[in-house]
């Protein structure tokens, strides 16, 4: 895939990996995984960037003994992924528009 | 190898990025390991999906951007004192000049990379611009009856056109390296300025 279409299309998955409820750097992998490989040091970079572009914000809990960072998903972080979402519905046409002149050949 | 080791492992490769950062990372790949370990994985598993040291320092380094490595390469580590600073200024004809001459031979010598290629594409814009004007130079031979010249200027044409077509992806193959080659360079760089001094790579 196009290097710069996966950057966009991992920072919306590591988003979508927070939407629902909090979650933290493992999880978020974990949860990603089937669908897209994504490593430890891309997801750092991810993280710091959607951090400084307040998508998400982070803090710090205890569990089991240890701090655990976490990260939770800001309205503006809401919007890029509705922003997404819409983008590739316009994308999803043109695929049709382009498999339909597959099948006519 | 145990998470101790791996993280003290680490941090001699990025001792170079400031302190912060150092800390951010490390607590970070510290956490991946423990969220790993409560997961039901060995220490060594855990580790091993995260990857060598070498391999996690080359990533982190690859996404830091050298200025900031740079700039915290030349920060002072503590007070520089009065007579140092005097020595610096004093000495500064011998090792300012040294500096600077070290510097130009470094470019310069990523500057004959360039201009290899520049020089490859210099040839391909000659033969490229070539090929036409002989080709209507052997038809005007033609059709003034000077056969022999005419097929003569027809086969060079020909001739230079083929080579330009050749020579052209040769050029994009040419630069494509030197780019990689770049990256390389600026990535070796990088990590000899963060890593610590008893690191052997």
């Amino acid at each position: 895939m196009d290097i710069q279409l996966k950057r966009g299309i991992l920072d919306v998955c590591v988003l979508a990996a927070i939407k629902d409820e909090d979650s933290y750097g493992y999880k978020i992998i974990k949860d990603v995984k089937p669908y897209i490989e994504l490593s430890e040091s891309t997801l750092y970079t991810i993280l710091k960037r959607l951090e400084s572009a307040k998508l998400l914000t982070v803090y710090s809990c205890e569990h089991d003994g240890r701090l655990r960072k976490y990260y939770r998903i800001t309205k503006a972080g809401l919007s890029r992924i509705e922003t997404f979402k819409e983008e590739w519905r316009e994308v999803m046409s043109i695929y049709k528009f382009i498999t339909k002149e597959d099948a006519n050949e | 190898m145990n998470k101790l080791e791996f993280l003290e492992a680490l941090r001699a490769r990025i001792s170079g990025l400031p302190k912060d950062d150092i800390d951010e990372r490390l607590s970070f790949y510290g956490e991946m390991i423990d969220d790993r370990i409560e997961d039901g994985k060995s220490e060594d598993e855990a580790i091993n999906e995260i990857g060598t040291p070498d391999e996690v320092a080359s990533q982190i380094v690859a996404s830091t951007p050298l200025s900031k490595i740079v700039k915290e390469k030349i920060k002072p580590k503590r007070q520089i004192k009065a007579w140092e600073i005097v020595l610096l200024v004093l000495g500064s004809p011998i090792w300012l000049s040294i500096l600077v001459a070290v510097l130009a031979v470094v470019l310069s010598l990523y500057v004959v990379i360039w201009s290899v290629a520049i020089s490859l594409w210099a040839v391909f814009t000659s033969l490229a611009v070539s090929a036409p004007a002989v080709l209507v130079v052997g038809f005007v031979a033609l059709f003034t009856g000077q056969y022999a010249s005419g097929t003569i200027a027809f086969a060079t044409a020909l001739l230079a056109g083929g080579l330009a077509i050749l020579l052209f992806f040769g050029c994009l193959e040419t630069i494509k390296g030197i780019l990689k080659l770049t990256k390389m360079l600026i990535l070796s760089i990088k990590k000899c300025l963060v890593k610590r001094k008893d690191v052997t790579q």
